[in-house]
């Protein structure tokens, strides 16, 4: 087990959650989706999300602030991103009967997030491996 | 108010996956995965239990929905190469998905 991390990086990723997770909750109320249909709004925000994290050693500042770059990723995209209501949407499509569509969401999500994820590090360049989780 | 209680539930949530995932993240990342089927059956059994809209906004899209993270998983799929990422991946969707049904199934 490693060491707990800097409270100052705790703080800064509380701070970036709560801003992350109310987008996430944002686009969710902007585009509301019934209990049976694709969830088209998760969907979306994990995959910017994962492009978004892919990208982000390509910031000057996120490469020389170790604060800045939790803040962002574990913070404003771990909070913005969910594997929680993923798990539930699948988990009532499924219940529903829409096992199709839950297969469809998924799988479509999952790749949809490592081709950005592909892309998004693509453009960032090389990186000292670890330097953003 | 609504917004303020995501807000607060997602400040609790994400600096606790930080702390977990700090921790526990490795060779392979064992805090994240718990993390996320730990999130994912709170917010099953949230689901089945009849919450106030309030509480499920501070609860499941706050809480759940900041403690667990898509990014840092499909980062750690994408770095974790196609074979070990493809065992990551599917262990991670299919025992989120079965802790969610658990959740649900205890919450009803």
């Amino acid at each position: 087990m490693r060491a707990a991390p800097a409270p100052r990086l705790v703080v800064a990723v509380a701070v970036g959650g709560a801003l992350g997770a109310l987008a996430r909750w944002g686009v969710g109320e902007a585009f509301p989706t019934g209990a049976e249909a694709f969830p088209w709004a998760t969907f979306a925000v994990n995959v910017v999300g994962s492009f978004a994290l892919a990208l982000l050693p390509a910031f000057a500042l996120v490469r020389r602030s170790r604060t800045v770059a939790v803040a962002l990723g574990p913070g404003v995209l771990g909070g913005f991103t969910t594997l929680s209501a993923y798990s539930e949407q699948a988990r009532a499509l499924l219940d529903a009967d829409r096992v199709g569509v839950a297969a469809l969401y998924l799988v479509g999500t999952l790749a949809a997030c490592l081709l950005a994820v592909s892309v998004g590090s693509r453009l960032a360049g090389p990186e000292p491996p670890g330097a953003v989780e | 108010m609504t917004a303020l209680l995501v807000a607060l539930g997602a400040a609790v949530g994400a600096p606790l996956r930080f702390v977990l995932a700090t921790r526990l993240d490795g060779r392979l990342p064992w805090g994240t995965f718990a993390v996320n089927v730990a999130g994912s059956f709170l917010l099953g059994l949230l689901s089945a239990a009849s919450l106030s809209s309030d509480g499920l906004a501070l609860l499941g899209v706050g809480f759940c929905g900041g403690f667990t993270t898509y990014s840092a998983f499909s980062v750690q799929t994408h770095d974790l190469g196609r074979r070990r990422g493809s065992a990551y991946a599917a262990a991670t969707i299919v025992v989120s998905l079965g802790a969610c049904a658990l959740g649900f199934w205890l919450g009803a």
